[in-house]
């Protein structure tokens, strides 16, 4: 029986086959994207808010990486959607206004920032990371704020103005231009994302988040994947905040708060951890949930998220996200059940 | 520069009264529960509406600030938090998030956003000079009390049966449980305590650490310092780290103001980066 | 002529207990070499100081002649040192299939591959079909692992150690855990595994040890007891006496 054989070649293509077809992009998929850009036609009052949505589904996304496909849990992302968006806006006011320019600077210095700390957070366990990111997230908002003469501390940060995305599209009030660039940005990065967790490259981070011992095992490089990866998330939710300062053409220190990085875990939990479209899904429904939420009782909508948060986590959170992976059930990235699911009790590496 | 050292104590004391609590729950439960402030805010307001709004002298309020959160907190045990004690961290930080905004916009709802304000017996009002310090009379009290209450904590662990039934299920649950110790019992009762310490200690501290609905957020990274730096297998452990810490951050705010927020948080990353498992923390 | 795998003076302490004592074990190429010993001898701590999971407090490890006492785990295993785990250690959420795939891609050098979709190498789809058919896995290879029989997965653990291509493959307990009915495959594709490959075996079943070893070494107290052929030392009183004397769930 060996390679020859038309039998044994008939096996290798099939499976051969059936591995790509994971890669392959399926109905709901396709779907969805075209849904999103008919927005930008059929909803043209709306464009503000799908900018909004966008941003956030980008930063969900961002964190998805490193928690869905890592298992890093991170209380303090925000700091690299704050980094991205004051070096954004600061390129924006004082060396050039062209917001490609702005966007690639966020995302080397989010980059940057991000591979700087993984050493720092990828050392102990959970409840160290947790105590690890939220102290990054503070300390950059403490720098923030100290650092009035460059952030404008509390009043924000002010004076940025963008010229034309590619000298042609000029950003507008109504929020089309900037929803068409955030929208734009948001998809090229996405198809790389989804690129990255059908590869080797996110098979290895999908184990090591199961099971990190036996990745190690059989030769996974633990650490420096999980380095890159934090690395790549991290400029991602750079962009974001990039992509937040140039279209609003302001950046207050709310960026760097707590509520921010709890809302974006918020998002991402809604909408499903660990499948990559979560962070979409939950961005939308996070928005329409406040749009209600915010007319029934303004000021206090903290305290609906609060609850929201409280429910889902009590109902089983899995159970919830696994309907709407459901519709996704083709999709390349097909895990029923959630990493949460632990039958056979492998020993997690701390 | 002593009496620099003598509020970092005081400060320090505080704290730890009102981390203890966590500590020991992450250490029994194995639970984040970043909803720890909660109570200590829930404590303050009590001591606050019976001072301002009821008349009720000062010192008679605290033991309702102990008592109200204590109560609260077992209620909350038993119906919500035992169902979420096997879950994964990120489960358990998701719903104490959730708790947190709750519980911060209902007191923003009920209580409206401003400080409140506690007017201190006029006997615990102003400084008195000892040995040549300036040391002031309500961090003495908030000194005397706290150390009461860590060397009460202390004995109890050590001397009760309680105190040994809980060392033992924070060592081991399962071996615990196997020795016939009602571990949902000490759960829910160290819970108790822990919220109602922390409520005292909210009640204490609010004319030094001020009151307001954004209290359990402001000092969450705090108590968790308190907790990491501090380990979570004994008292002692959370103790130093409290101590170190106020001082630590009453120095750096007074010596270096503009940068006297990132002293503890550099502090809490170095120790963190350099013992995962906290300075004082016996290696499991 | 080089061993494949040698320990020198091989020592591991946890505070005042001596795990591994002074422990010179010898692995010679293409060897079936089984390492026996009551529960509590130090037999997986041996493993996990041979892997690099735990760093020894003295001695030496020599793979194929090179030292890689100091070496990372990752690292041995590029070398061509694989293990299996005593209880299964494997990826829950994932199929068989990516499992396979996952270590001969690491294996090939396409771990940091980040571009193509897992497959798209056709060396490494042929790779997979290879090893899942030696380790009869062909016909569950897109289940989530959690999902399969017992048996099949502890298949999936050698199958996995074995994707990584060893030259040094460290079976601890594979039968373990494994229903009677399915311990027929498991020793069977035990019992296949090509002859380059220099297996050391750890078990408690005699059947196996028996059937598959050519040399025996006995491990009491974390020390080396006593090393020989089947014959010897099944003949030998004093292992009897410390060992085969005591009840073995065969």
């Amino acid at each position: 029986m060996g390679k020859g054989d038309p039998m044994a070649s008939h096996t290798v293509d099939t499976i051969a086959a059936a591995l790509h077809r994971k890669g392959r992009w399926n109905v709901g998929e396709i779907l969805f994207w075209v849904a999103a850009v008919a927005s930008l036609f059929l909803l043209p009052e709306r464009h503000l808010i799908l900018n909004e949505i966008a941003i956030i589904g980008l930063f969900a996304v961002s964190l998805d990486l490193i928690l869905g496909y890592a298992g890093i849990v991170s209380l303090g992302h925000a700091a690299f959607f704050g980094m991205g968006a004051y070096v954004a806006g600061l390129i924006a006011k004082h060396v050039v206004g062209d917001p490609l320019v702005g966007l690639l600077a966020a995302a080397a210095a989010a980059a940057l920032l991000g591979f700087l700390t993984s050493f720092l957070v990828l050392r102990g366990a959970d409840l160290t990371r947790l105590m690890v990111t939220l102290g990054i997230a503070l300390v950059l908002g403490e720098i923030a704020n100290q650092a009035s003469w460059l952030t404008g501390g509390a009043d924000g940060l002010q004076g940025v103005s963008m010229t034309p995305i590619l000298g042609l599209f000029e950003f507008d009030i109504f929020g089309t231009t900037a929803y068409a660039y955030s929208l734009a940005v948001l998809f090229i990065l996405f198809v790389m994302a989804r690129r990255l967790v059908v590869s080797p490259f996110g098979l290895s981070l999908r184990a090591i988040r199961d099971n990190g011992l036996r990745a190690r095992a059989i030769g996974v490089p633990v650490h420096r994947r999980l380095i890159a990866i934090y690395t790549v998330a991290a400029a991602y939710a750079g962009i974001a905040g990039a992509l937040l300062a140039q279209t609003t053409q302001f950046v207050s220190l709310d960026v760097l708060a707590f509520h921010r990085s709890a809302d974006v875990l918020l998002v991402l939990v809604i909408g499903g951890v660990g499948y990559l479209y979560g962070g979409l899904v939950g961005a939308v429904v996070f928005k329409i949930l406040q749009d209600i939420l915010s007319g029934l009782t303004p000021q206090y909508w903290q305290f609906w998220i609060g609850l929201v948060l409280v429910i889902l986590v009590l109902a089983g959170r899995e159970r919830l996200t696994d309907r709407v992976r459901g519709l996704w059930v083709r999709s390349a990235i097909r895990r029923r059940g959630g990493a949460d699911a632990v039958p056979t009790a492998p020993v997690r590496e701390a | 520069m002593l009496t620099i050292l003598f509020d970092g104590v005081a400060y320090g004391m505080l704290l730890f009264v009102l981390a203890c609590g966590l500590a020991v729950t992450l250490g029994l439960m194995n639970f984040v529960n970043l909803a720890h402030g909660a109570f200590a805010m829930a404590g303050g307001y009590v001591t606050a509406v019976l001072m301002n709004r009821y008349g009720v002298p000062f010192l008679l309020t605290l033991p309702l600030a102990f008592l109200v959160p204590a109560v609260l907190g077992l209620a909350l045990e038993r119906t919500l938090y035992s169902r979420v004690y096997g879950r994964s961290h990120l489960d358990q930080v998701l719903f104490s998030i959730g708790l947190v905004f709750m519980a911060i916009a209902a007191v923003d709802y009920t209580m409206g956003s401003q400080q409140q304000l506690i007017r201190l017996p006029s006997w615990l009002q102003g400084r008195v000079e000892v040995l040549g310090i300036q040391v002031g009379l309500y961090r003495s009290f908030i000194i005397l009390v706290c150390g009461i209450l860590v060397v009460a904590l202390q004995l109890v662990l050590t001397r009760t049966r309680f105190g040994s039934r809980l060392r033992a299920a924070v060592d081991d649950p399962r071996v615990a449980r196997g020795l016939g110790i009602n571990v949902s019992v000490i759960f829910a009762a160290t819970f108790a305590v822990g919220s109602g310490l922390a409520g005292l200690g909210g009640a204490l501290g609010a004319e030094i650490l001020g009151l307001d609905p954004t209290f359990p957020l402001k000092f969450m990274i705090y108590f968790l310092i308190v907790v990491t730096v501090g380990g979570t297998t004994s008292i002692t452990g959370p103790f130093l780290a409290s101590l170190l810490l106020g001082v630590a951050d009453v120095a750096g705010k007074y010596y270096v103001p503009s940068f006297g927020a990132f002293v503890i948080y550099t502090l809490m990353i170095v120790v963190l980066v350099v013992r995962p498992q906290g300075l004082f923390a016996r290696a499991r | 002529m080089t061993p494949a795998l040698e320990t020198m003076r091989l020592q591991k302490r946890f505070g005042g207990l001596t795990a591994t004592d002074d422990v010179s074990f010898r692995l010679e190429k293409g060897a079936r070499h089984a390492l026996i010993g009551p529960n509590g001898a130090g037999k997986t701590t041996f493993i996990n100081l041979l892997t690099g999971v735990l760093p020894p407090t003295a001695g030496r490890i020599l793979l194929e002649g090179v030292d890689v006492t100091r070496l990372r785990p990752e690292l041995r295993v590029r070398r061509g040192l694989a293990r299996t785990f005593q209880i299964n250690q494997l990826f829950p959420a994932v199929t068989p299939l990516e499992t396979l795939g996952l270590a001969v891609s690491e294996r090939m050098g396409g771990g940091r591959d980040w571009w193509r979709v897992v497959g798209s190498r056709r060396e490494i789809v042929d790779e997979i079909v290879e090893v899942a058919r030696r380790f009869r896995l062909l016909d569950v290879l897109d289940e989530r692992t959690a999902n399969l029989a017992y048996g099949k997965q502890r298949l999936l653990e050698i199958a996995v150690a074995f994707a990584c291509r060893p030259r040094v493959l460290l079976l601890d307990e594979p039968a373990a855990g494994v229903p009677e009915a399915e311990r027929h495959e498991l020793l069977d594709t035990v019992a296949a595994l090509p002859r380059d490959v220099s297996v050391l075996l750890i078990e408690h079943d005699m059947d196996l040890v028996f059937s598959f070893a050519d040399r025996i070494s006995v491990l009491v107290n974390g020390a080396l007891f006593t090393e020989g052929t089947v014959q010897e030392v099944s003949s030998d009183p004093r292992v009897r006496a410390v060992y085969l004397g005591e009840s073995v769930n065969g």
